[in-house]
């Protein structure tokens, strides 16, 4: 990858931060920790990496991509403004009666959204079957799959986690957003994950570790899980819960955060002024 | 068009045997149906289906949960899968699965769950779904279907195939009382008359309406001439058969293989209280726990018997309104 790209995703992460917070502006409170814990993946999978086409969102070949850890909607939605799936405005309904942009990602209002997701665990085990569908058509097509290391507590997860491996779906590319942080506090104080990446090898998977923050290791992740076959990938992404927006970052309790028009303006001018250093870097 | 048998007697094939040969057919046919098991194949007779479709048929292990899981995702995909277990897994252990990941995101499963209510016999109280119609019920969108017998067996799960959503089907492993003649149709959403009669109406599903028939039968020579409808679809029930029958006959008996609460009597409850007014009496566990035993001992046990429907069908007579 060029620097040139590596600045281009950089700076679609930093768009799609500030349009995440732009979706929670209106309610001013919302899932804001674990959204923005994900931003330079989503800005990887939308900037660079998945085979998508947003005038033809029910593509069947497509890459599809399941957000297990549905209650952060906001950030994936923020990332299909950007790709022209519905307009940005439509980014300020979210959470609003009648919207088309629940909290949590619903693949039938939604364009764009490839499962229903939101009680933790089940995206597991929806994109597996996706995958395996897209195997049995013998499509070429990734399936990717965004869980949530608080997530991890669910039995669920673990079901899939064995199955998985069991139907050698090599195309299916999973990622751990592990901001070791869950509602109530760290993971690591209240149900121990231990070491995720040996758990996923033990149970089967190709699996790696990498900075979740940054775009490039995360590209380089997704091509070498390509290079492995017979086997699902696990990537996961060490992050920090409530990156980038000032009033969370540094919060103990950021998982759902309510927020003032302050807090607000001061966050998206931090953000303005990140995107003028990425600017000046490509200039 | 369905024709009712002029005398019942028990199958020759078990309900499980005529339910792997449908998937058998119905697998040759289209390339979309996908069968899932939680490590009960063998209990359902699918072992040869299992090894003669490798490709298309997916033991999940024992992992319910998941199953219901993964058989959305291949939904998603434009495939029709077909799940099973028993169905106390089938509904209860993964009743959040079944409400997010396949109803709620509008999927195409198949849910079969086998030995309904006291077929669990020796299982026991642990394998006895009781409730699952229950639970289902509260999902908006699916429907929930019992074939009676291997006719009505057979010409369901076809029409589940073809008809897009969850369906919840529950499903006896065992010999079942023939009611239908083969090559019968029916109608998802619609009752089936088995016997005319004006003066009481006996709704049944699953095998109690064998034993509705020898209630009716029964009651004949006491000078009551019952109607018995068979309610094979559960939900959405066929409102407009209750009404009817509620009008023409002023008296109703239930008789389901479930808790009386929650199930095919409390669903005709509803449209009586909404629609007409006529005494009601509701056959079936009576809010109780299953417990092991043949199924005469826990018909027995939980007055579920065709003696116990004559009975409950002339108290409502005995009750109905006075104009």
């Amino acid at each position: 990858m060029g620097r040139e790209e590596v600045l281009q995703l950089e700076e679609l992460a930093v768009k799609i931060r500030k349009s995440t917070l732009t979706c929670l502006s209106k309610v001013k409170a919302g899932h804001i920790g674990g959204s923005m814990s994900m931003v330079e993946l989503m800005a990887v999978l939308y900037g660079k990496v998945m085979r998508i086409d947003p005038k033809k969102p029910q593509w069947v070949e497509r890459d599809w991509l399941i957000v297990s850890k549905g209650h952060c909607g906001p950030a994936v939605y923020a990332a299909l403004a950007t790709k022209g799936y519905f307009k940005e405005d439509e980014l300020l309904t979210v959470n609003q009666g009648g919207t088309s942009l629940p909290s949590h990602c619903d693949m039938n209002k939604t364009l764009g959204i490839d499962m229903s997701t939101g009680s933790l665990g089940q995206g597991m085990s929806s994109a597996i079957g996706i995958a395996w569908g897209h195997q049995y058509r013998n499509r070429d097509n990734y399936t990717y799959l965004i869980l949530g290391d608080g997530e991890c507590d669910e039995g669920q997860v673990w079901e899939g986690a064995l199955f998985a491996p069991q139907q050698k779906l090599d195309h299916l590319i999973a990622f751990v957003d592990c901001n070791e942080k869950q509602l109530d506090g760290y993971t690591k104080e209240i149900c121990d994950l231990g070491d995720l990446r040996k758990k996923f090898e033990e149970f089967g998977w190709d699996a790696q570790e990498c900075e979740g923050h940054n775009v490039e290791k995360i590209v380089k992740a997704i091509e070498r899980a390509k290079s492995v076959k017979g086997k699902p990938h696990m990537i996961i992404l060490h992050t920090i819960k409530g990156k980038g927006c000032s009033f969370t970052e540094n919060i103990y309790y950021n998982h759902h955060v309510k927020f003032s028009e302050v807090e607000y303006a001061q966050a998206m001018e931090r953000l303005d002024e990140q995107l003028s250093t990425i600017r000046e870097m490509e200039v | 068009m369905y024709r009712i048998v002029d005398k019942v007697v028990k199958e020759h094939k078990e309900m499980r045997v005529a339910f792997a040969e449908v998937m058998e057919e119905m697998s040759q046919e289209d390339d979309r149906i996908i069968y899932l098991d939680a490590d009960l194949i063998n209990s359902i007779g699918m072992t040869n289906y299992w090894n003669d479709h490798r490709d298309k048929a997916v033991n999940c292990g024992i992992q319910e949960a998941n199953m219901i899981g993964v058989a959305s995702g291949m939904s998603a995909t434009g495939l029709i899968p077909f799940t099973h277990t028993f169905g106390t897994f089938a509904s209860r252990r993964v009743m959040d699965q079944v409400f997010i990941s396949a109803a709620y995101a509008k999927q195409n499963i198949k849910i079969i769950g086998s030995d309904p209510g006291i077929t669990a016999t020796l299982n026991g109280g642990t394998h006895m779904p009781l409730e699952d119609i229950g639970m289902m019920r509260c999902v908006p969108e699916v429907t929930i279907i019992e074939p009676t017998d291997s006719a009505m067996l057979r010409d369901i799960l076809r029409k589940a195939k073809d008809a897009p959503g969850v369906f919840y089907i529950r499903l006896s492993r065992k010999k079942a009382e023939k009611i239908y003649e083969d090559g019968s149709t029916f109608e998802i959403g619609k009752i089936a008359e088995v016997r005319s009669g004006e003066d009481v109406t006996i709704i049944a599903s699953g095998i109690m309406v064998a034993e509705a028939i020898t209630a009716a039968n029964a009651l004949v020579n006491e000078g009551i001439k019952a109607r018995v409808l068979n309610a094979y679809t559960i939900k959405p029930i066929d409102k407009d058969s209750i009404i009817k029958a509620a009008y023409e006959t002023k008296a109703i008996v239930t008789a389901e293989n479930h808790n009386i609460l929650n199930g095919l009597g409390s669903a005709v409850a509803e449209v009586l209280a909404e629609n007409c007014c006529c005494p009601l009496a509701r056959i079936g566990v009576q809010d109780q726990f299953g417990e092991v035993g043949d199924l005469e001992y826990l018909k027995k046990t939980f007055k579920m018997r065709a003696v116990d429907i004559a009975q409950a069908a002339k108290k409502v007579i005995g009750c109905k309104y006075v104009d």
